[in-house]
């Protein structure tokens, strides 16, 4: 698809990037809508924030992803302070001696692609064109930089009490078991700085013009709901999509495990697809679409998104209610993920899923 | 048996009376000031026009966009304090903060926000503090504000900081009213927020509705029970309307929706409801309004309930049009002082009726006054209001397929024969549908309490709380075998040990006879 670069984000682009995270979120990441309001009240306050992409970055300037990390529902509910992300950010300066240059967003999907932006407007730093994951996913690691050999520490958290920690691990899988714990004890939710890296460093590891992708998803999204067309249609084709079902949810499971928002979801099949039934497993995120023979549709890391059979609106986990009418759509991940290291970061096993990863083209290839 | 369904709209009161599945009568009255009056007009000509005794009628069923209305224009709000327990969190998303200028002015725009709230698991974030809240409530007395509305974060989960507030404040605001978020909503605190600051400033406004409709029900000698109907099609008795009153919010929309299913037999249409001050679009998929999945705009507020998806907008057959360059539609309207103040009817307000009466288009009223205007002007005004019809109609089209538009209420002699490409049905009783929405309204049954999963399975859980409200709502009045799930939900509370989980599950069924 043509991607419109963005070079700046106004206020007025908030709406279709809060939008087009809320796809990539992938059910997961909670509802961007609050990190977009953060942004709006930073930029009306601080004026636009300056995009740039990475290739224009010096080779020794300091980069500094941010994003919230814990329940999707917490932060529905708890909403910040205003003041964590800045206490992150100087926590991480303080502790590396060095003033960052931009601010990096890890996760362009859910809350996390809005949430950098209130940053970066909050502390008048521009954003990096680019993310970690190309969506969401549920643990820190699980990120690029994992792979291009970047430590996740030093790492800075900031609760709205005024707590601060810096952690030092041995790898970023550490990172994420002993964040996880301090987020608990934070109430669920608390904001992370993190894999501070140079421009070169970022240059080699991050998944580039993520931000610009969000803002155009958005504006597809809109576009086609103002032209009354329900836009999995033209998402299908112009990111190289898949409309995997339809139908009506039957069931929600859920439960708090750890950290994590888990369950499942039945929906029952309308139209062509009645009859049926897919049953969705997800942690935070949507991880596996699978029948009800088991045999799988779609398996992480590609993605499986929950839209809005009527207005192709995309539903999170936590919205997800008996009787709602839904298309199950999916995309292919990036290529990155599909490697054998990317597989062992986010594939159905590391989740704890009986599943070989198969890509969602050959899952569902016409015969 | 007969039952009698009332809509009360902003401009007109409409009653219908059904026999089983039959309609024997539908009138209109207009609505007055007072409320009652309108509805003992249109009690009192129904029942004459039946001949049905008053001893018969078994129930009244009431339908009220009036809520709603004094939402989207922003009428007979009441000052509000809303005070949200939270700190030191939330502060950078303050109460009201993606509010509309307007209604943020008209409920005062008060807000406070103070120590308390919990956290996921049931620990404190801080803990209430009685002085803190002593003196906000002296503030708020200061204001001369008497309703307030509590959120505190994480109450869907745990209610008791709420409640302890209210019981700080109350003793500083003895007759103030409290509307406490955990009994309206769910998690969301923005939304459930918004709903409880909006219930708090119509809560004046309900008490009087309240009192009036139940005088005006006792005065024509009716002493069958009265319920109000609520967003999803079921009925609420008159004691939790008046504390309620945000659960009417598009109850209007969902009356007309069914009633048009049910007066037409379509089950797939767009239901256009022109009424005095506002239209509002719909859609009925299989038979059902369609609901929306995502969070819902009520007046430009931000809301979680599980409503119709419905699109409206400040058009209706008293809608206040000024005819000079450059020509305005609304918002406000002269509402139910059309019989006072519309040109048609000898007053001095140019009103959309009176464009459509200068064209010819109805007859009501005297047309002559409108006419001055010259065919031409009225023209180009009919030719602005179908384009703000379509536009609507547009905005809640999902698929090129040309499904019927159902056109009901009063006001729907606004709506032109086809809307855009998609032919009209204007079916018998049309401008009463409301009512007749209102009349099939469902008795639901709802269990919303605390399972322990330890020695059952959640399918057994939820099996019991099905059981327990099909009982309850066959005790309420539904014929059993009519009875079927609305809404079912479960939140665990990973706080409390034994694995404990909050199910919510309602049932609705057909009131019996």
């Amino acid at each position: 698809m043509t991607v419109s670069e963005l070079k700046s984000i106004e206020i007025s682009d908030m709406k279709n990037i809060a939008l087009g995270g809320s796809f990539l979120g992938t059910g997961g990441g909670g509802d961007p809508y609050i990190g977009r309001l953060m942004a709006e009240e930073a930029i009306s306050k601080n004026g636009p924030v300056p995009v740039l992409d990475v290739g224009d970055i010096e080779d020794d300037a300091l980069i500094i992803p941010v994003a919230m990390m814990g329940a999707p529902t917490v932060m529905l509910e708890k909403l910040p302070r205003g003041t964590e992300a800045i206490s992150a950010v100087e926590t991480l300066q303080n502790f590396l001696g060095k003033k960052a240059t931009a601010i990096f967003c890890l996760e362009a999907g859910g809350l996390n692609s809005t949430i950098p932006i209130a940053v970066a407007a909050t502390t008048q730093l521009p954003i990096v064109d680019g993310d970690g994951m190309g969506r969401a996913f549920p643990e820190l690691q699980m990120v690029s930089m994992t792979m291009g050999g970047i430590s996740a520490c030093p790492m800075a958290m900031a609760d709205e009490k005024g707590n601060s920690i810096i952690l030092n691990t041995v790898d970023n899988l550490s990172t994420e078991k002993f964040a996880r714990v301090i987020t608990v004890e934070m109430g669920g939710a608390g904001l992370i700085a993190l894999y501070p890296m140079t421009g070169a460093e970022a240059k080699k590891s991050i998944l580039r013009g993520s931000l610009s992708l969000i803002n155009s998803i958005g504006s597809i999204i809109h576009s086609e709901q103002a032209a009354n067309r329900n836009p999995a249609d033209r998402l299908a084709h112009d990111l190289k999509g898949i409309r995997l079902f339809e139908g009506r949810v039957l069931d929600v499971d859920r439960r708090t495990e750890g950290g994590f928002a888990r369950g499942n979801c039945i929906v029952q099949g309308l139209g062509d697809c009645s009859g049926t039934q897919i049953k969705l497993e997800f942690q935070n995120e949507f991880l596996i679409a699978q029948t009800q023979d088991g045999i799988p549709k779609a398996l992480t890391p590609d993605l499986i998104c929950l839209l809005d059979l009527e207005t192709g609106q995309p539903i999170t986990t936590e919205q997800i209610r008996y009787g709602f009418r839904v298309i199950v759509f999916g995309l292919p991940c990036d290529p990155l993920w599909r490697s054998k290291q990317g597989l062992e970061l986010v594939g159905p096993r590391y989740f704890g899923y009986d599943f070989d990863y198969k890509p969602i083209e050959q899952l569902n290839a016409v015969l | 048996m007969y039952r009698i369904g009332i809509d009360v709209g902003g401009t007109n009161t409409d009653a219908v009376i059904m026999q089983g599945d039959k309609i024997l009568a539908g009138v209109k009255s207009a609505t007055t000031s007072d409320v009652m009056s309108g509805v003992v007009d249109s009690l009192k000509k129904v029942l004459a026009e039946t001949g049905v005794k008053n001893s018969t009628v078994s129930a009244v069923m009431i339908g009220t966009t009036h809520f709603t209305n004094a939402v989207v224009e922003r009428r007979s709000l009441s000052l509000t304090a809303a005070v949200r327990l939270c700190l030191p969190a939330a502060q950078c998303l303050p109460p009201m903060v993606d509010w509309p200028d307007d209604i943020k002015q008209a409920v005062g725009g008060h807000y406070w926000m103070a120590d308390g709230g919990n956290e996921f698991d049931g620990r404190e974030i801080s803990s209430l503090n009685d002085i803190q809240l002593t003196k906000i409530a002296d503030e708020i007395d200061a204001l001369g504000i008497d309703t307030v509305a509590l959120c505190s974060v994480f109450s869907p989960v745990n209610d008791s900081m709420e409640k302890e507030a209210m019981a700080i404040m109350k003793k500083r605001l003895p007759k103030a009213n409290f509307t406490l978020s955990s009994e309206i909503g769910r998690l969301g605190i923005l939304e459930r927020e918004n709903a409880a600051i909006m219930n708090a400033s119509l809560r004046k406004l309900s008490s009087h509705t309240v009192g009036a409709f139940g005088k005006a029900l006792k005065s024509v000698g009716l002493s069958c029970p009265y319920y109000v109907t609520q967003n999803d099609g079921t009925l609420m008795s008159a004691k939790f309307v008046q504390e309620y009153p945000v659960l009417t919010f598009a109850s209007g929309p969902t009356n007309s929706m069914r009633g048009a299913s049910f007066l037409t037999g379509e089950k797939n249409a767009i239901v256009i409801d022109v009424g005095g001050t506002s239209t509002d679009v719909g859609a009925l998929v299989n038979g059902f309004p369609r609901p929306a999945s995502t969070s819902v705009d009520v007046g430009g507020v931000r809301t979680n309930f599980r409503m119709p998806d419905v699109y409206s907008i400040a058009l209706g057959g008293g809608t206040i049009i000024n005819p000079e360059d450059p020509i305005s539609i609304g918002p406000r309207s002269v509402g139910y002082r059309i019989h006072e103040d519309g040109l048609l009817f000898g007053g001095d307000i140019l009103t959309a009726t009176d464009v459509a009466v200068g064209l010819g288009i109805a007859d009501i009223g005297d047309p002559e006054p409108a006419k001055k205007l010259g065919s031409e002007r009225l023209q180009i005004i009919k030719s602005k209001i179908d384009e703000m019809i379509v536009n609507a109609a547009e905005r809640m089209r999902v698929s090129s397929d040309r499904i019927p538009v159902l056109a009901v209420g009063g006001g729907s002699i606004l709506i032109p024969d086809t809307v855009g490409d998609l032919p009209v049905v204007k079916p018998n009783y049309f401008a009463v549908a409301n009512a007749v929405g209102a009349a099939i309204g469902q008795i639901s049954g709802e269990v919303d309490r605390i399972f322990s999963l330890t020695s059952i399975s959640r399918e057994e859980a939820l099996e019991t709380a099905r059981k327990e409200a099909t009982k309850k709502a066959i005790a309420a009045g539904a014929k059993p075998d009519s009875i079927e799930i609305l809404d079912q939900e479960d939140v665990p509370l990973a706080y409390l040990p034994g694995n404990a989980t909050r199910i919510r599950l309602k049932v609705v069924g057909d009131l019996n006879g």
